[in-house]
């Protein structure tokens, strides 16, 4: 639920970052607030286990600058990845405009990543929304682990098993490095800023 | 779902604001949607609070509570309310997709806050009603 202030000539957008526990989604948010630190005035607000574990959600806003004439505010959330927080998750997912939905690349998390995008399907139907009309990107995460001789799902079986029917926009990457974590978000910020155009025309 | 607001009616909330419950003595008052969006904010210049941070954790607060409540088999509940030894602060629904979030001091009572904000609710309800609303 994107919010236009012709008054103040802003649009203020809410981007959900989605995905199986221990997938990678806070570590993604993370790295865009050490990167992008000097342009973020505020800390980031986390609600986590004593655990380490996202409890409730992630939030971290993100001024992206001027599109026609509009500041950009993006809200970037990520929710509690673990299978037991569903009806958390989907508290997070309300006026949702923009996913990304982060993929475990590692063999032993195959299964987890497919019960996770139909988790998704499910909860935004709730909201009356449809994972294949809102703005996607997926990110197969953990790149970086193949160094360590960690099996990993190929790119292909990964496009298959999550993105054989959706066709969204794809990054293998690594949150932990930084690799394609800001390609993801930018790619997300202009797919939702694209639809949100489109609605108001 | 995008929805936009004008100058005219943005000007018309914070006038709300300002007569209805600043000029009461809150400290800050924001208008935020449920999806944690600011609509209008307002404060006394002396406490600057992190509105963005405080509007996703206030729309989080408010809608894990009204999940609550509906397990336990009411509609919702009808004061949410969180009392600090100097700030406190007080939500309130408006229509079925805003929040007016209060953060007031010691110095005005609950009773008296609460019937402001029931007052300014329903002044802005009506400046939000559709086809404005999302």
């Amino acid at each position: 639920m994107a919010f236009v202030n012709l008054k103040k000539k802003e649009v203020q957008a809410k981007i959900v970052y989605y995905g199986p526990g221990r997938g990678g989604k806070t570590t993604n948010l993370e790295y865009i607030y050490n990167k992008f630190r000097s342009r973020i005035k505020t800390e980031m607000v986390t609600i986590k286990t004593h655990g380490d574990r996202t409890l409730f959600f992630d939030f971290l806003p993100f001024n992206v600058g001027k599109i026609r004439e509009y500041d950009v505010k993006i809200q970037l959330y990520t929710v509690p990845g673990q299978v037991k927080y569903d009806a958390t998750r989907r508290l997070v997912l309300r006026g949702v405009d923009g996913i990304v939905f982060v993929a475990d690349s590692m063999a032993v998390r195959r299964e987890k990543n497919i019960l996770s995008l139909r988790n998704l399907q499910k909860n935004l139907a709730t909201f009356r929304k449809s994972i294949f009309k809102i703005p996607i990107v997926l990110q197969y995460n953990k790149k970086d682990l193949e160094e360590q001789g960690i099996p990993l799902l190929p790119l292909q079986t990964l496009e298959k098993d999550l993105n054989s029917q959706l066709k969204a926009p794809s990054f293998e990457a690594s949150a932990l490095t930084g690799m394609n974590v800001v390609p993801t978000m930018k790619k997300i910020i202009s797919m939702t800023m694209a639809s949100l155009l489109m609605e108001l025309k | 779902m995008t929805y936009m607001l004008g100058q005219e009616q943005l000007d018309a909330i914070e006038q709300v604001l300002l007569e209805d419950l600043f000029d009461v003595g809150v400290n800050c008052i924001f208008l935020i949607d449920m999806a944690g969006n600011v609509i209008a904010n307002l404060d006394n210049g002396e406490i600057k609070h992190d509105i963005y941070s405080l509007a996703a954790l206030a729309a989080g607060n408010f809608a894990a509570v009204s999940t609550m409540a509906k397990i336990v088999g009411e509609d919702e509940f009808s004061l949410l309310f969180h009392k600090g030894e100097k700030e406190s602060i007080h939500f309130s629904k408006v229509l079925t997709d805003f929040l007016l979030i209060t953060i007031f001091g010691k110095g005005i009572s609950l009773g008296f806050l609460r019937l402001k904000v029931a007052e300014a609710t329903e002044k802005i309800k009506k400046i939000l009603e559709p086809p404005c609303a999302p």
